[in-house]
């Protein structure tokens, strides 16, 4: 057994992972400000945050590699000031990843805070609640469903992101090179064994994160 | 024990602009706000509860002022210690009876767990007969279940008055009747004052010992309500 295809697996798990924290956080936050805020420009901003989901992913790496690149805005300055380089990196894979994958839990989670009914969080408040109270007891709980189907979409779209990664951090066995770089590497090179390998411990990640999500789902249904 | 309202503000929805500017004074155990629908019975009621800002005007409940636009006195909703009964109830529909009732006497950011042991929680479980419904989820509940888990969600917090929005008004007739009967017999278990909003002339009968009318934003007119004076014309 070719361990090269285990790092990989491990590499994209991870990348996934953090990707889908870190859209946790602002995934959710940027969908209860496009919900619960009104201001000139709300619609556009929605537009513009949706974009990665439309756009093709080599479109985006581009638009990556301008801002966080050696000489882009972004990358320029965390270099001098912190000595931080993105580009060809694990963590230049997770922002490229989170991107990605970010509209997805977005628009769930906009949605989701939509549907809840404001009576209730009316309520909460004439029984005593302050407004982070109210927000984790009543307003995240009603939209947790919501926002878990996107969050697990988003899981599912970062583990097979392709071209935004690429372009920004390469294809570096063991540091950048994630499963579905490694397929293409492989059947570039005419590796079918290997790319035989890839594809099905590829397909047999999804098939757990799939099943995963279904239990989970229904675990949380059954939560207060 | 007295309300003392002032309100005046200019809401806009669906293009038309409505203006609610009305002012009363109450002293009575109960007080129904009457009126028909779209005369800005519920946005005064919010206003009290604040859950509403007003434009201008004065709200305050015997001693205590809740809100005076001249000198910049706005309590928050969770500060004014009413209990609100909602028109639909708005019971929380992931926690059960007993953690509805029990959800404004936790504090923090978690919400009180299905077994949660609070002394006054287990009165207002008795006296309303909830007890055995305790660990059941609002949509499991009848129609009177539902309203008696609400009114002792907003009791045990142990409210300075209750404020109920047109309790009755989306049951059909017969179920109204029987719960206008429950309503009051529980009301006259607790020593709470309240103020109720109704257009339906049989809850003024049975509940307004003072009414306020209310028209287009204003009221057209306000006074006791003696017993057996029958429906007012409005």
């Amino acid at each position: 057994m070719d361990s090269s295809a285990w790092v990989a697996l491990a590499l994209s798990l991870k990348v996934a992972g953090w990707a889908t924290a870190l859209n946790l956080v602002l995934g959710v936050a940027a969908g209860y400000a496009l919900a619960r805020t009104r201001f000139i420009g709300r619609d556009v901003l929605d537009a513009l945050l949706t974009l990665p989901m439309v756009l093709p992913p080599t479109v985006l790496g581009y638009y990556l590699l301008v801002v966080v690149g050696k000489r882009g805005w972004l990358g320029a300055w965390l270099h001098e000031t912190f000595g931080i380089h993105l580009i060809f990196t694990w963590q230049g894979a997770v922002i490229a990843a989170t991107i990605v994958a970010f509209p997805l839990v977005m628009k769930a989670a906009r949605a989701a805070f939509e549907g809840v009914d404001p009576k209730l969080e009316q309520a909460a408040r004439v029984l005593g609640l302050g407004e982070v109270a109210v927000f984790f007891r009543v307003t995240l709980p009603m939209a947790w469903h919501g926002i878990l189907a996107g969050v697990l979409l988003a899981f599912a779209r970062a583990l097979g992101e392709f071209g935004a990664t690429l372009m920004v951090a390469g294809s570096i066995p063991g540091q950048t090179q994630t499963l579905s770089i490694a397929v293409y590497e492989a059947v570039q090179a005419g590796q079918d064994d290997q790319a035989n390998l890839l594809v099905l411990i590829t397909s047999l990640t999804c098939i757990v994160v799939l099943l995963a999500a279904g239990r989970l789902s229904k675990v949380r249904g059954g939560l207060p | 024990m007295s309300f003392d309202v002032s309100v005046h503000k200019r809401v806009r929805s669906a293009g038309r602009e409505f203006v609610l500017d009305l002012q009363f004074k109450t002293d009575a155990r109960r007080t129904v706000l009457y009126g028909p629908s779209g005369a800005g019975k519920t946005l005064t009621l919010q206003a009290i509860a604040g859950l509403l800002t007003p434009d201008q005007g004065r709200i305050a409940f015997g001693a205590d002022l809740l809100f005076d636009s001249s000198r910049r006195v706005n309590l928050p909703a969770r500060q004014r210690r009413f209990g609100y009964l909602f028109q639909d109830y708005a019971l929380f529909p992931r926690l059960t009876v007993r953690q509805n009732i029990a959800f404004g006497l936790q504090r923090g950011w978690l919400n009180p767990s299905r077994r949660v042991a609070h002394e006054a929680v287990a009165h207002w479980l008795q006296v309303f007969e909830l007890t055995e419904v305790a660990g059941q989820r609002p949509h499991e509940l009848s129609g009177g279940q539902r309203q008696r888990t609400a009114l002792a969600r907003a009791l045990v917090n142990q409210p300075r008055a209750l404020l109920l929005d047109e309790p009755f008004s989306a049951l059909d007739p017969e179920l109204r009747e029987r719960m206008r009967d429950e309503l009051e017999q529980l009301l006259d278990r607790v020593d709470v004052p309240m103020l109720m909003i109704t257009h339906d002339p049989a809850d003024l009968a049975r509940f307004g010992q003072h009414r306020v009318m209310l028209r287009e934003g204003r009221v057209s007119e306000a006074g006791p309500l003696s017993p057996g004076a029958g429906h007012p014309a409005v």
